[in-house]
């Protein structure tokens, strides 16, 4: 259907992703999936309503550091894990599960006001696959932020240590109650939700244990069956049969249980850790405001120095002067930007992880109501050929 | 996994005690899950912690699933499960007035309201206590003991009575089991518990007396319940006789291998009689004193397994034949179904603890966000939180209190491999009583054929020897010794087969009622619970339903 471009405009505009179709790329250690990135879209910069890219992890990654760069403040929605390990394993468990995090990913991306106007998204989802490579490798070492450095500025804020370096005692922090109250919720709520998401983790292994041992015993009494005979045998042998079928159903609630409960609550607790690498932007931006004011200052009482004197340097001096102090305005807008854009994020994150823990919770829920009602109508079907036996 | 009731006490302050049992299906909280509940926090409170109790303490529950039905008036095990309830699963009380009781304390009781038969023989075990041996020996150093209190109430005649109380060792015991083996030969004797050495170093004291304590008590019951060895008179002795036991230990190797040892050079010799005497028929050459008779039923068997001569007696019941193999078979599979049984024991454990441990920590997220809530939706959060966290908490107690069940029920397939030792037993005293048959026939032969011998020789010289005479009276003696030695065996090895045949019967008849008994509960069991769970998930399933509208 051909649609006008001023009918286009007029619709609502829209945006939407999807990331499909994992294929294994390469060999050996060299090996990597690659998937495939679609976009619809009515925005008029993006040129056509719908667009097909080949794009790797490390592409998200570079997309992702980029949002970070140009856009603090914002909670830049996670990236699943890099995980070395499991890459040369490739199960199609972790691929799926790595498709649909890097799906929700770029969805959460398109789907923000401000972050989905962004050129680097642009980039991510209309370029080829060789202006990305080039991007992607120009990143490497300017800047893109390390784990490590990620938890460097993390203890600098925590540990009030670096005034050290400038002299001074009193630690350059915000003095703001409610702040410190936020980064303490944030904090302490990683710790809680890590815990709550190594149970869960647990009970999948714990529901395909249990599907294991079921099928063993089903059929180990279905042998013991056969040495019984008569209706007794028979009966062990119905009970043998349900086991093993219950295993297969406890199996598949396994995977439905890491895919719908755990992963949600693994997403929920990297999103805390986005928001503390955010928090640690703040301080940063806080840090740089605070030590340039004081730069000022002293820049100011320098100038008055040299204005008593009437030295030849007071010119120069004046210009830089104004020029730190521009500057000093504009580290400012930056930090109080921060500050603006955290406060709204901080409101939609509380709202979106209700609403995403209540499906994770419902899913939860209905899976092993689910689980629970097939498991009790197998074994319920026994029972009549079960007083057969004993009649 | 940290203390139960630690962990148990926390949801119950965070949460009311009322449990909403909102459940409107089926009801399913069955008289035997209530009581059970109670047995299970009677036990937690009276700090018994070793699974071992808990899994006896649950048999006391008036269980029509576990005991045998002697009435036949009682309802099916579904109707029991599926009976109607009263609200909520009320902590209803077993009519024992002091819930905290001893485990051994309610189990007299509900044994003495068994009393549905004609005649029962009750026996409990109770009340160890450290005694001390005398040393009259040169060996210094106190030696103590334990000693157990064993309650027999009875009304058999032959007891002359109806309640004994007596102190017994575990001592006497083995020599109660062994007494019993050397007179019941080709019964299936109940196996009695291990000495279990190591265990006993390498355990606590106080639970390794606990455990022991409660495989006696087993071992006594299984005792009572044979049809034939509730009758004997061993064990009318280890019951009723007050002070030292009088039954003798008639085995002990040491001795009587001096012993045998001590009468081999004669019997070598030709001093004293090596024939087997008759009354020596009726036990099994091993283990014996007469070392000579052991030898020559040694060389019999290797005689009989290169398989030279055709014996005139072997095993030719084809039927006990293919039974034997039929049993070989049934104990391999019972022992790879008892361990894929203990298996699923443990998984089902487990995914109860998993299960637990993340409500804890839901419930910690929520008590969180309650302290910590700024805005509106931080408390909705906390209200959903707090539904699935309750959610999971009764699961975990509800898969627990199932597996408990789970282990009530297929634990008889444990008692059945182990009865398979009973059954070995009986067996191998099937071939020995043969052996000593065949034996005695070689003999026999043998004896007959130097008679002849020495016959023919002495009619060839004229005039007689006297030393040939005496010989040859001396060799008749011996036959007819030998020949009532061998009647003697010969009825022996037939009584053995008796008492084999009428036992397999015995047993095969038992094990399918036991395991249909056991398939019957172990199914019920699981409908129940899993039907619980089901119900809990359904509600909150139910009250999260809006966030699968909101969804896609």
């Amino acid at each position: 259907m051909v649609q006008s471009p001023r009918s286009l405009s007029s619709q609502a505009p829209y945006l939407t992703v999807s990331v499909t179709d994992p294929a294994k790329m390469g060999n050996g250690v060299q090996a990597y999936i690659s998937y495939k990135v679609i976009t619809k879209t009515n925005f008029p910069e993006y040129q056509g309503p719908e667009k097909i890219v080949i794009r790797r992890y490390s592409d998200f990654v570079w997309l992702r550091d980029r949002l970070f760069e140009n856009y603090k403040g914002i909670f830049i929605p996670p990236l699943p894990e890099k995980s070395t390990v499991e890459k040369f394993r490739f199960s199609a468990e972790f691929i799926e599960m790595r498709r649909q995090a890097l799906d929700v990913f770029v969805n959460r991306i398109a789907s923000h006001h401000e972050l989905r106007q962004s050129e680097d998204l642009k980039t991510f989802l209309l370029e080829d696959e060789q202006t990305m490579e080039r991007s992607r490798s120009q990143e490497t070492g300017i800047f893109k932020k390390k784990p490590a450095d990620i938890m460097q500025i993390f203890k600098d804020v925590q540990s009030k240590v670096s005034d050290v370096v400038l002299g001074k005692e009193k630690p350059v922090e915000e003095s703001n109650p409610e702040y410190e109250k936020q980064k303490n919720y944030i904090f302490q709520l990683e710790d809680h939700l890590a815990e709550a998401q190594k149970h869960a983790y647990r009970l999948v292994k714990r529901h395909r244990e249990l599907g294991q041992s079921l099928s063993d015993f089903g059929k180990a009494v279905k042998l013991l069956g056969n040495c019984e005979g008569n209706s007794l045998g028979k009966a062990f042998s119905e009970l043998g049969a349900k086991s093993e079928m219950l295993s297969i159903k406890l199996q598949r609630e396994a995977h439905h249980l890491l895919m719908n409960f755990e992963e949600p609550l693994k997403d929920y607790v990297r999103a805390v850790q986005s928001i503390k690498a955010t928090i640690a932007e703040r301080a940063n931006a806080f840090r740089h405001h605070c030590e340039l004011a004081e730069t000022i200052k002293f820049k100011e009482i320098d100038l008055n120095k040299l204005r008593l004197t009437r030295s030849e340097k007071l010119a120069e001096a004046e210009r830089e002067y104004e020029q730190l102090k521009a500057d000093g305005e504009e580290l400012k807008m930056k930090f109080e930007t921060i500050v603006k854009l955290m406060n709204e994020e901080i409101a939609r994150f509380q709202e979106q992880k209700t609403i995403d823990m209540g499906v994770a919770f419902h899913e939860l829920a209905k899976g092993q109501a689910q689980l629970a009602k097939s498991m009790a109508e197998a074994w319920r079907s026994l029972l009549p050929k079960l007083e057969a036996c004993s009649s | 996994m940290m203390g139960e009731e630690e962990s148990s006490k926390e949801p119950m302050q965070f949460l009311s005690l009322n449990e909403e049992n909102t459940c409107n299906d089926e009801v399913l909280t069955s008289n035997s899950y209530s009581s059970s509940r109670n047995v299970i926090t009677t036990l937690a409170s009276s700090s018994v912690n070793s699974q071992l109790p808990a899994a006896a303490g649950e048999r006391l529950v008036s269980d029509p699933l576990l005991f045998p039905l002697d009435n036949p008036s009682t309802e099916s095990y579904v109707d029991v499960i599926f009976s109607p309830m009263d609200d909520g699963p009320a902590i209803s009380s077993i009519s024992e007035p002091n819930g905290t009781g001893e485990i051994l304390d309610e189990l007299t009781i509900l044994q003495r309201s068994r009393k549905t038969s004609s005649e029962y023989l009750n026996v409990t075990v109770s009340d160890p206590q450290k005694e001390w041996e005398s040393s009259n020996s040169i060996v210094s150093g106190s030696n103590t003991y334990v000693t157990y209190l064993i309650t027999t109430n009875t009304n058999i005649p032959d007891y002359g009575g109806s309640d004994f109380c007596v102190r017994r060792r575990f001592k006497d015991v083995v020599i109660l089991s062994d007494r019993l083996n050397e007179s019941y030969r080709g019964l299936f004797i109940p196996p009695r518990p291990d000495k279990s050495i190591v265990e006993s170093q390498v355990m606590q004291k106080q639970d390794f007396v606990e455990q022991r304590s409660l495989a006696l008590e087993k071992y006594l019951r299984k005792l009572t319940e044979h049809p034939m060895i509730k009758k004997s008179d061993e064990l009318r002795v280890f019951l009723t006789v007050q002070g030292r036991m009088p039954l003798p230990a008639s085995i002990d190797v040491a001795s009587r291998m001096l012993d045998g040892a001590a009468r081999l050079p004669k019997q070598l010799l030709g001093e004293s009689r090596s024939m087997i005497e008759p009354q020596d028929v009726v036990q099994p050459a091993k283990g014996g004193r007469d070392l000579l008779r052991l030898f020559k039923e040694l060389k019999q068997s290797v005689v009989n397994d290169w398989g030279g001569s055709r014996q005139p007696v072997v095993e030719d019941d084809k039927e006990f034949l293919e039974k034997k193999e039929k049993l070989r078979d049934l104990e391999e599979q019972l022992t790879d179904a008892s361990k894929q049984a203990e298996t699923l024991v443990k998984a089902q454990q487990d995914m109860g603890d998993t299960m637990g441990e993340l409500g804890l920590a839901f419930i910690k997220l929520t008590k969180f966000e309650n302290e910590q809530a700024v805005l509106n939706t931080q408390f909705l959060r906390a209200v959903d939180m707090k539904n699935v966290a309750t959610a999971a908490v009764k699961v975990s107690r509800l898969y627990r209190e199932l597996n408990v069940q789970t282990v009530k029920h297929l634990d008889r397939l444990h008692e059945h491999m182990g009865l398979m030792l009973a059954v070995n037993h009986a067996f191998s005293d099937r071939s020995s009583a043969l052996l000593t048959v065949q034996t005695l026939i070689s003999e026999l032969s043998s004896l007959h054929s130097k008679a002849e011998k020495l016959e023919t020789t002495s009619s060839k010289i004229f005039g007689g020897d006297k030393s040939r005479i005496h010989k040859l009276e001396e060799l008749k003696d011996a036959i007819r010794v030998t020949e009532d030695a061998k009647s003697c065996a010969v009825r022996e090895y037939g009584r053995i087969k008796d008492n084999n045949r009428s036992e397999m019967k015995r047993l095969d008849s038992e094990r399918q009622t036991d395991f249909v008994n056991m398939l019957k509960g172990f199914v019920t069991n699981q409908v129940a619970y899993t039907e619980k769970i089901g119900c809990e998930w359904a509600n909150v399933a139910e009250e999260t339903s809006r966030y699968a509208k909101e969804s896609t």
